[in-house]
């Protein structure tokens, strides 16, 4: 299986499973869409008759001599004979936790898919003894794993970042006992994020997310306060603040885009101009009736303008590194292993949230959909079933990615957006998909033009 | 090769 594109005056050709990226003239581009393996040793002569009109016989031979040599060196049009990985999908340890530490918010921000912070369950802040409950749960659960994610996740955590350091501080306490190492990362809303909060931030959490969308009118459009005015002159020299204090920490500032900005790369560049060189800007995801809401109408403009945004960084980064943006980070010589490339991000099984409640659900998104509560930390109750079911999700699971070119590099999409917004975590969510599949087409071009220009 | 480039040699944590 081969997918070729024409993006930024380039002829593009991924080799599916493979991995395999072409840069090919416009003969190549044309004479793949007439010869598929089994290949002769000769280019077939009504071939050659058919595409004769626009160029050169002997070209066309070449051509086909060289796209022949690439077959046989399983570069081009190679098989599949991944569902063999498939098999070693099975049920991990508990790796990763996500920390509901607040179900409270000070901002309303119009798009929010945890109900304005509170996921649907009411306002309430997690203590000590659940965030401790917690830290113990990964600590048994987590079999010969050496290295511990836990993210604080709310709501916005700075409400309660009192348990925050308490939670941080035991956890730490309890590494060398277990031979463990936690990873922490934190999100924030940055209204809240002073110096003292910067201060524990950048000694003790490996990446924090600060949430932004842009611009100025852009930003106070959607991310109101409570009393309705917007967040953007408050948290935007806090943010600054933070990143200038954290050296070569990781972070990003985060953002969301909606039917509202169709013209995202703006924002993405905006960010970048006040400084910030860790950028990711997403597409909202929420129900079609929003008046936000990106549907099937608007993917034309959203592809257009990928494009116009893949454009953009080039030109950023032309002589040197300026600017990442996350959703154009791609590794086209290595990568994850097969498994991770078949089963993506790990919910409910590597990966798992926890409410203020000590609830436990496959992954943050999850949240609020009882029918995949797993557990809870106080009652001593863990659904393997539930975990077992996810191990075995993968793309060789989810009918719609057996045949999708993009399949590797998205490795399933959001099982919670395909529950969601499908009702089947096996079901994808299409407009996620056409998403996914044009960012990754502008981060092949970017590495294609990279390769050119070296 | 004169039609093609190919650009790399591939072999396929929990923003």
């Amino acid at each position: 299986m081969i997918h070729k594109y024409k993006l930024n005056g380039l002829n593009i050709v991924l080799d599916v499973n493979s991995g395999g990226v072409h840069i090919v003239d416009d003969l190549t581009y044309d004479l793949l869409d007439n010869v598929f393996p089994p290949f002769d040793s000769k280019c077939p002569a009504n071939v050659i008759e058919k595409l004769s009109k626009f160029y050169k016989k002997e070209d066309i031979a070449s051509c086909y001599d060289e796209i022949v040599e690439l077959h046989k060196d399983k570069i081009l049009f190679s098989e599949d004979d991944y569902e063999q990985f498939a098999k070693y999908s099975v049920a991990a340890p508990v790796k990763a936790m996500c920390l509901h530490i607040a179900h409270d918010c000070n901002l309303r921000c119009e798009y929010c898919f945890a109900s304005t912070g509170d996921f649907g369950e009411g306002r309430k802040l997690m203590d000590f003894e659940t965030g401790r409950q917690a830290i113990d749960f990964l600590l048994e659960n987590s079999g010969d794993r050496q290295n511990l994610e836990l993210d604080f996740f709310g709501g916005e955590p700075l409400m309660n970042f009192d348990v925050v350091k308490q939670i941080v501080i035991y956890a730490r306490s309890r590494e060398k006992e277990y031979n463990k190492r936690f990873r922490f990362t934190i999100t924030t809303n940055g209204v809240l994020l002073d110096d003292d909060k910067i201060d524990f931030i950048n000694k003790e959490m490996s990446n924090v997310v600060l949430s932004i969308d842009g611009r100025k009118s852009v930003n106070d459009r959607v991310r109101k306060r409570v009393d309705g005015t917007g967040s953007y002159d408050k948290i935007i020299g806090n943010f600054k603040n933070c990143v200038s204090k954290r050296g070569d920490k990781e972070y990003y500032v985060r953002g969301t885009f909606t039917k509202y900005n169709l013209d995202f790369s703006n924002d993405v560049v905006h960010l970048y101009e006040q400084g910030f060189d860790q950028v990711s800007v997403e597409p909202v995801i929420g129900n079609p009736s929003e008046p936000y809401a990106i549907t099937e109408k608007e993917l034309a403009a959203v592809f257009s303008e990928y494009e116009n945004l893949a454009r953009r960084i080039s030109e950023i980064n032309k002589d040197k590194f300026r600017c990442n943006f996350f959703h154009f980070m791609l590794d086209l010589d290595q990568g994850p292993c097969a498994i991770k490339r078949l089963r993506g991000c790990g919910c409910g099984n590597e990966y798992i949230a926890i409410t203020p409640d000590g609830d436990i659900y496959p992954c943050h998104q999850f949240v609020g959909h009882t029918e995949y509560k797993m557990g809870n930390l106080a009652e001593k109750t863990f659904n393997k079933d539930i975990k077992e079911s996810f191990a075995n999700t993968h793309i060789y699971s989810k009918p719609e990615c057996t045949k999708c070119w993009a399949r590797f590099y998205c490795s399933g999409g959001c099982n919670a957006n395909n529950y969601i917004y499908e009702g089947d975590v096996k079901k994808v969510h299409k407009l996620s998909c056409e998403l996914q599949k044009k960012r990754l087409e502008c981060a092949i071009m970017l590495k294609a033009l990279k390769f050119l220009d070296e | 090769m004169k039609h093609i480039k190919t650009i790399n040699k591939a072999n396929l944590q929990a923003a």
